[in-house]
């Protein structure tokens, strides 16, 4: 059901089955390497190059969400998902080892949530009985296209963000017992004509308040209906800077409820600078770290906000500011839910 | 004294860089490019010989001394040839960077993986 | 970012602008300027003693030492390249370890390393240039241009 102009309501509450994650070597030396279903030792996972390991890590997170679910891969209706690698290569060659229907999705970091909207709104509308969505992210291979070889003595500066390497998978399923998908918000392309590819976070954060604040409005929620308001990766920067924006527009979100993936994700002194990113960020930490607590009661409403900044190596060098987007998706557990 | 003065001018050379790097936000590309259009520039005044006698490998060491190799090649042949030896002897000098540069790639490239 | 681009922001986006500058982190300038200087410095007086041996031990002289310096120095950023440990250098030397002849030579390594995966060729050969190249450009063009002028000035003006 649509409300106002952007927002689905789930009247059937599609249910996060089973999810799948996997993290490299930095995520295993991080904050939440307990909730990684499986975290390998280096980055090319026993591939010859960083986007074949990439595209492993992808079919390993969906291998492990449907092993938890209990389902085969013939079973799977539909997989939404994508990452940021030139043509989604990394996510579209999984999809040809997986083998089910295949919708391959760019949002660039807001990746994640765009598939668990879309994949929602297929299940609401018994467009499908199970379905795999999810997103990832390499490191190395993300560097090697974005910005420089790895060995390059580039330096970066403290706005620059640490990209994850991960995969998250969820298994959606019209019935059965976990979290539900019970509402989402899909993003507007926002640019408010940043250029500097060293600070994401600072270009990303009006996408986010964008669609927070049209959630809220559409949902008819107040902020205090969620216990957990969580962005993608927005980092210490973009995070503050939308606590900022937030306070200006006399939206009450409190600096507990309001927290960033990409600050969850790694420890007190890995050398991240302002943050992770990725789209295998709000992956892993929504779909592993995140919905254990929930499952284990810790809290019961949360809406998850991936954000995703929309520029190529080629944009920046012909001048082109950097346009942004955040797509919302509420997750309820436990608790009165609103229909 | 040498030493004093090839870690000073380096340093310097290196801290005017960093400048570009932070306060100009140029990138690696544009700060390289612009520091060997500067040592070409110093040697066409006859400014970078002078520098190099007094701070050695200070002044050498820094890609502003591709600049002024490519520079002093192209005069060393064109006052033997005319104009065409400024086309002729530009990579005299300066053959040892960009050849080794090549060479050690490659071999870099044979031995070595990426580490991240 | 030119002027005629700023003049083309909205309103809006100005101001989310200056709130966006306020939370910014600062690059820490004069942190970066010392240890810029501390680590070209440092390589340029490891040049300097490379440039001695030569004359000292081979038959070089002050001027013909340049060209066995400069590849000594390259073969020794290939290594640290190679071994991973040039990029946590530059992270913390920044441009005292990108403005030294050693600079050069890991941008034509780093992206020939990285790219053997997609083969000598098209990988290594195609890309080994993607981040030299501009130095290199830029300096023949320059030096062309400043050689040129100077040789007419000369022969024209008796300089």
């Amino acid at each position: 059901m649509l409300a106002g102009h952007r927002t689905w309501i789930f009247e059937h509450k599609p249910v996060i089955l089973s999810t799948g994650t996997v993290g490299g070597p930095f995520e295993a030396n991080g904050a939440i390497a307990e909730d990684f279903d499986l975290l390998h030792a280096d980055l090319w996972l026993g591939q010859d190059s960083y986007e074949k390991a990439h595209k492993v890590l992808f079919e390993e997170a969906c291998q492990k969400a449907m092993e938890k679910g209990g389902i085969q891969k013939d079973q799977v209706q539909f997989i939404l998902a994508g990452d940021l690698i030139n043509q989604i290569t990394p996510t579209s060659f999984a999809s040809r080892t997986i083998g089910s229907p295949y919708f391959g999705l760019f949002g660039a970091c807001s990746t994640s949530m765009e598939g668990l909207a879309l994949g929602a709104y297929i299940v609401n509308t018994k467009g499908a009985k199970y379905l795999l969505t999810g997103a990832s992210s390499h490191n190395t291979a993300v560097e090697k296209q974005f910005r420089y070889p790895t060995e390059y003595g580039g330096q970066k500066p403290p706005t620059a963000q640490w990209t994850v390497t991960g995969a998250g998978a969820a298994l959606l399923s019209d019935s059965g017992d976990g979290p539900r998908v019970t509402s989402a918000t899909i993003g507007r392309v926002i640019d408010m004509g940043l250029t500097d590819p060293f600070n994401m976070g600072g270009a990303m954060a009006p996408a986010a308040v964008d669609t927070i604040e049209a959630h809220l409005k559409e949902r008819n929620v107040e902020p205090s209906y969620y216990d957990l308001i969580v962005t993608g990766d927005l980092g210490q920067i973009g995070r503050e800077v939308s606590m900022d924006l937030f306070k200006k527009h006399g939206t009450p979100i409190s600096e507990e409820q309001y927290q960033d993936c990409g600050l969850m994700i790694y420890r007190e002194g890995q050398p991240v600078l302002a943050g992770a990113s990725g789209a295998g960020c709000s992956a892993t930490v929504v779909y592993g770290h995140l919905l254990n607590r929930m499952k284990k009661g810790e809290f019961k409403r949360m809406l998850v906000v991936a954000t995703g900044a929309l520029l190529s190596p080629l944009s920046f060098q012909q001048n082109e500011t950097i346009p942004c987007i955040a797509h919302a998706v509420s997750i309820e557990y436990g608790g009165d839910q609103l229909t | 004294m040498i030493y004093f003065w090839a870690f000073v001018v380096g340093g310097l050379i290196c801290v005017i860089g960093q400048i570009m790097f932070d306060v100009f936000k140029l990138t690696p590309g544009h700060t390289l490019s612009a520091l060997v259009v500067i040592g070409a520039l110093l040697d066409g005044f006859g400014l970078y010989e002078p520098l190099i006698d007094f701070a050695g490998a200070g002044a050498t060491v820094p890609i502003t001394s591709f600049g002024n190799s490519l520079v002093h090649g192209a005069m060393q042949e064109a006052e033997k040839h005319g104009l065409v030896g400024v086309l002729t002897g530009m990579f005299e000098v300066t053959s040892s960077g960009i050849s080794s540069s090549i060479i050690f790639a490659m071999i870099g490239a044979l031995l070595f993986k990426p580490k991240g | 970012m030119s002027n005629n681009q700023k003049k083309q922001l909205t309103p809006v986006q100005q101001e989310y602008q200056k709130l966006q500058k306020q939370r910014e982190i600062k690059r820490p300038v004069v942190k970066n300027c010392i240890k810029a200087f501390l680590t070209g410095g440092l390589i340029c007086l490891i040049g300097q003693l490379i440039s001695d041996f030569y004359i000292y031990y081979f038959d070089f002289t002050e001027q013909t030492a340049g060209n066995p310096t400069v590849g000594t120095l390259i073969f020794i950023a290939m290594l640290l390249t190679g071994f991973g440990v040039y990029d946590r250098m530059a992270q913390f030397g920044g441009a005292g370890t990108a403005v030294p002849v050693t600079g050069f030579g890991n941008a034509v390594i780093s992206p020939a390393i990285e790219h053997r995966s997609e083969g000598f060729v098209l990988g290594v050969g195609g890309n080994m240039f993607k981040l030299a190249g501009a130095v290199i450009l830029f300096g023949v063009f320059s030096a062309f241009v400043i050689a040129l002028i100077k040789t007419i000035l000369i022969q024209w003006g008796g300089l």
